[in-house]
């Protein structure tokens, strides 16, 4: 397997390519295009995340310290949901769309076939590196006895983002492809487990994991692909890209950026930090793409906000959240210290209105709000991916809108307003990969949205339908007839003929009905 | 635009009118029929009907664009483009190609006096400035060109992390099955013949690069292109100024140096004759030119047109298979498995049946290759979409929320979730009534 691999000898180019070299030969055998084999691998990894859940927990708490109900619910059952949807739909996403064809081309018919993309590579970030989102959304009526209760339950979804190594699998392996996937070394358990699992559950001779880190990532991104699939942070997305370039590669590419919240006053602030809370904190500390990086408030509406901010937090983590079983930990000691320093440069230091606590030992930092933090300051210029969250205050709300416009466009954005104005402004003028009104994060979850980023936060999407697509060649095909315009098109030309052309493609019936009569 | 065409490549205006201007007008009319569609959010169903909140997809522009057409067909590679990034909302850079500067100029003199010249630009020059240009922050770049090129372009986008749509070509193939009428035997070769000689004399990236067929059918398939030549063109080609020219001495040496190699010299059965001085060259047929030639590895990209035969027809499937992904693939067959076979078992940007170069004109085809022929599409609603950022955007109300959504996490909570992921609404009624004990302890 993969992983015992890894021990005996380093993967190097030469082991790169012949990977590759033996996946193209199973791909080219047409194994994974038929319908029974994508069915049979989607239904492997459900079997999988079902049988294994407890080893995946583990996995996760061991290389994260992740929550059992975060993974559980964000990253098993959230595979579990992209897999079920998947398999759903796998049959019509399969079949070719049949397209109008206008009388520019009559007689002819046409269809867009998808076929798939050959040997694809995914690299997968740290922060869920099981699946990558999750989510359910689901309003149900309960009636029983002599009276009924509605139940809402907006569930939320999960955070996903970044992270996630299966969930572009599924799309990978639901489009027909074979695929190399290349866990986060970041988090060593579960890529270990990982390359144990597939191996067991899946068909090795198109499916493989690769482990590593730089030296292996770098291998592997020498060799020519159908198509790369990278999650993580701008900087290697850009050398994913540059590499991609060389074999010209299409790539997908799920970068971050700082997410923003914009809080109005007149809404229900409770909820509103509730939402903001459990999108940031509880979401792997804070360590996830689609997390909200930072708040922009009105300075009237800021005390009151971070008030409420702080109940809420002691409500869900306690008053020592450093010891609260809740929180995820740091990943490691590298942003262990790029966070502190984040906290303690000295312009930002004495910003702090809550929390602050750290524990090198246990690679923990307790959620901490900052009020007013410079906007030149480091915090604010770089995607935090932590349990760090600034406030800026404005005078009016709407300078909210020219400050994020400032910066690069962030993966995700959002606004909690009850102002109608307010939010088709935010709606219409803030450009971002997603947008949520009145809560955070929870597009994640829903399979018939596209989630990707846009300029800097990313390139492509994904989720649902849109990860068949991603991973799909949409081939055009027409079918003529040898009635028609044969003649009309080419030399000699004459008056006549460039007449009828126009009609052709003026999409003339007369004009049509004259060409369909004549040969020479 | 008829002038500048003659002008640059010797195009005639039936064919400039075939091949570029109705095109384009086809297409305007097109998207102005269809913006308003295309501009409007498309809602995205919720997977149980969350009353209280909304989920669509808004189309947004992507910023500043940059448009790199070629020379081969001027006006509609570069208006073509145009057409999908005004759209989408986007401000735009056009950069024609030089090796075409008449209609290069006539793009930067004419289109600021019909288009809002603050945002949309043309800006004229060589490698030099398309080299300036891309290593500008895009927000997309769409690029029309060789693999080479494409490969440079897409190197400097990464730099910015900018999107491509990448257009190059590849060696497109006819496959040419036995037909037995006769009608649809010369309407085939009209079309083989017709759109690889007619259209821009054979320098287009969906020309047909190579045909395909039985040996037992190629006498009579060079016979029947004789025929059809003859008929197209005359005794003199040149003479009937209706075909193009070969666009600069570079081009006209490269093609030049393909025939030069004698086996390839040795194979040519029609045609041949070159005048560097009109840098014209005639219709060319060659039967069964050696595969390692240069002629048969390159994108031959003029008016040589290579006959391979093959003892079977459905040989070409491998043949094929052996070479790049081409842009397109063309077979004339009324064979349905043969077809099938086609589509199923090779890849290339597009497929058409029984005819050639077609599917440029269909405006709800995708139009873009794969592998060495490129990467994204356009055309019609794809052009509009490759230039917009399709925005997911969720609506929530304050009114509905879930108490056990948020931590302190307890197995109760867990308990919950595992039930509502199973949509067993009585577990959580029960669990909730504390009627169901939690999984574990």
């Amino acid at each position: 397997m993969a992983g015992e691999d890894k021990k005996q000898q380093p993967f190097d180019s030469k082991a790169a390519s012949s990977l590759v070299a033996e996946l193209r030969g199973a791909f080219a055998s047409g194994t994974t295009r038929s319908y029974q084999w994508r069915e049979s691998q989607l239904r492997g990894l459900l079997r999988m995340t079902d049988e294994h859940e407890q080893d995946i927990t583990a996995a996760l708490r061991s290389d994260l310290g992740k929550p059992e109900l975060e993974s559980v619910l964000y990253e098993a059952a959230m595979l579990r949901n992209s897999c079920k949807f998947a398999l759903k739909e796998l049959q019509r996403w399969m079949m070719p769309e049949k397209v109008k064809t206008s009388l520019t081309t009559f007689p002819s018919s046409a269809e867009i076939v998808s076929e798939p993309l050959g040997v694809v590579l995914i690299i997968s970030a740290w922060n869920y590196p099981y699946c990558m989102r999750h989510f359910s959304f689901f309003i149900f009526p309960v009636s029983f006895a002599s009276f009924t209760i509605l139940f809402v339950v907006p569930t939320f979804f999960l955070h996903y983002l970044s992270v996630l190594s299966l969930d572009p699998v599924v799309g990978a392996i639901a489009a027909g492809n074979a695929v190399v996937l290349k866990p986060s070394e970041i988090a060593p358990a579960t890529s270990a487990l990982l390359a144990k699992l597939l191996g067991e559950y899946m068909d090795s001779s198109s499916i493989r994991v690769v482990e590593g880190a730089v030296p292996e990532t770098t291998a592997l991104l020498e060799q020519k692909w159908d198509k790369i699939f990278y999650t993580g942070n701008g900087r290697v997305g850009q050398i994913v890209m540059a590499a991609a370039a060389k074999h010209l590669t299409p790539v997908v590419l799920e970068l971050g950026g700082k997410s923003p919240v914009v809080v109005d006053s007149g809404i229900n602030l409770q909820i509103a930090c509730r939402r903001i809370i459990v999108g940031k904190w509880g979401n792997n500390n804070g360590q996830a793409c689609i997390a909200s990086d930072y708040i922009i408030t009105t300075k009237d509406l800021a005390p009151k906000l971070v008030d409420v901010l702080k109940n809420e937090l002691e409500t869900f983590y306690g008053k020592n959240p450093l010891e609260s079983k809740d929180l995820s930990r740091i990943v490691n000691s590298n942003h262990f210290t790029r966070l502190t320093k984040l906290l303690d440069e000295d312009k930002v230091s004495k910003k702090v209105v809550y929390g602050g606590e750290r524990d090198p030992t246990k690679l923990q930092i307790a959620p901490t709000i900052l009020l007013d933090v410079p906007r030149d300051s480091l915090i604010m210029n770089e995607e935090i991916f932590g349990p760090l969250l600034p406030i800026l205050t404005v005078d009016k709300l709407e300078e909210s809108f020219d400050i994020i416009k400032s910066g690069a466009k962030p993966l995700a954005a959002y606004i909690f307003t009850n102002d109608k104005k307010l939010k088709e402004h935010f709606v219409n003028n803030v450009s971002a990969g997603g947008l949520v009104v009145n809560d955070t994060t929870v597009h994640l979850a829903v399979h018939t949205l596209p989630f990707g980023g846009v300029g800097e936060s990313g390139i492509g999407a994904y989720h649902g339908k849109f990860s068949f697509d991603a991973f799909s060649h949409k081939k055009a095909v027409v079918y003529r007839s040898f009635m028609g315009d044969a003649a009309i098109r080419y030399p000699p030309y004459t008056n006549g003929k460039l007449r009828l052309m126009k009609a052709l493609l003026g999409g003339s019936i007369l004009g049509i009905l004259r060409a369909l009569f004549g040969r020479s | 635009m008829n002038a500048a065409l003659e002008f640059d490549l010797g195009k005639h205006p039936v064919e400039a009118y075939r091949d570029e201007i109705g095109g384009l007008i086809k297409s305007a009319n097109y998207a102005l029929g269809c913006l308003k569609g295309w501009m409007s959010a498309r809602k995205a169903k919720l997977p149980l009907a969350a009353a209280l909140t909304t989920a669509e997809i808004i189309p947004e522009p992507l910023g500043l664009v940059l448009i790199i057409s070629s020379w081969n067909f001027p006006f509609g590679l570069s208006l073509e483009p145009l057409i999908g990034a005004l759209a989408a909302g986007n401000v735009v850079v056009l950069k024609p190609s030089e090796v075409a500067p008449r209609c290069s100029s006539l793009l930067a003199n004419v289109l600021p006096a019909y288009l809002d010249p603050k945002a949309i630009k043309v800006v004229e020059g060589g490698p030099a400035v398309s080299e300036q240009l891309v290593k500008q922050k895009w927000d997309k770049i769409l690029f029309t060109g060789s693999a080479r090129v494409g490969r440079i372009v897409m190197a400097a986008a990464a730099n910015h992390l900018t999107p491509v749509t990448l257009e190059f070509g590849g060696k497109c193939p006819a496959v040419l099955d036995s037909l037995s009428s006769s009608w649809d035997r010369e309407v085939a070769v009209q079309r083989i013949v017709g759109s690889k000689f007619s259209a821009c004399a054979g320098q287009a990236c969906i020309a047909i690069d190579y045909v395909v067929v039985e040996k037992k059918f190629s006498s009579t398939l060079l016979e029947l292109m004789k025929v059809r030549i003859g008929k197209m063109l005359g005794e003199n080609p040149r003479e009937s100024r209706s075909m193009a020219r070969i666009v600069n001495k570079h081009h006209f040496l490269r093609l030049k140096t393909l025939l030069e190699d004698p086996n390839v010299k040795a194979s040519i059965v029609y045609g041949g004759s070159m005048d560097e001085k009109s840098l014209f060259i005639e219709p060319t047929i060659l039967l069964d030119p050696p595969l390692e030639s240069d002629l048969m590895q390159d994108e031959i990209f003029g008016p040589l047109l290579p006959i391979i035969t093959l003892k079977k027809i459905e040989d070409s499937i491998n043949f094929i298979n052996s070479r790049p992904k081409p842009l397109a693939i063309y077979a004339f067959t009324h064979n349905d498995s043969l077809r099938k076979r086609m589509v199923a078992e090779t890849s290339s940007g597009s497929v058409t049946f029984n005819d050639a170069m077609i599917q440029y004109m269909a405006d709800t085809l995708p139009f873009g290759g794969i592998g060495e022929s490129g990467m994204g599409n356009y055309h019609g609603k794809f052009s509009f979409d490759t230039f917009s950022h399709h925005k997911a955007v969720m609506r929530r109300s304050f009114l509905v929320d879930f108490w056990f959504r948020f931590p302190p996490w307890n197995d109760h909570k867990l308990q919950l979730f595992r039930s509502m992921y199973l949509f067993d609404y009585l577990g959580v009624l029960l669990t909730v009534l504390g009627l169901r004990k939690s999984k574990q302890g």
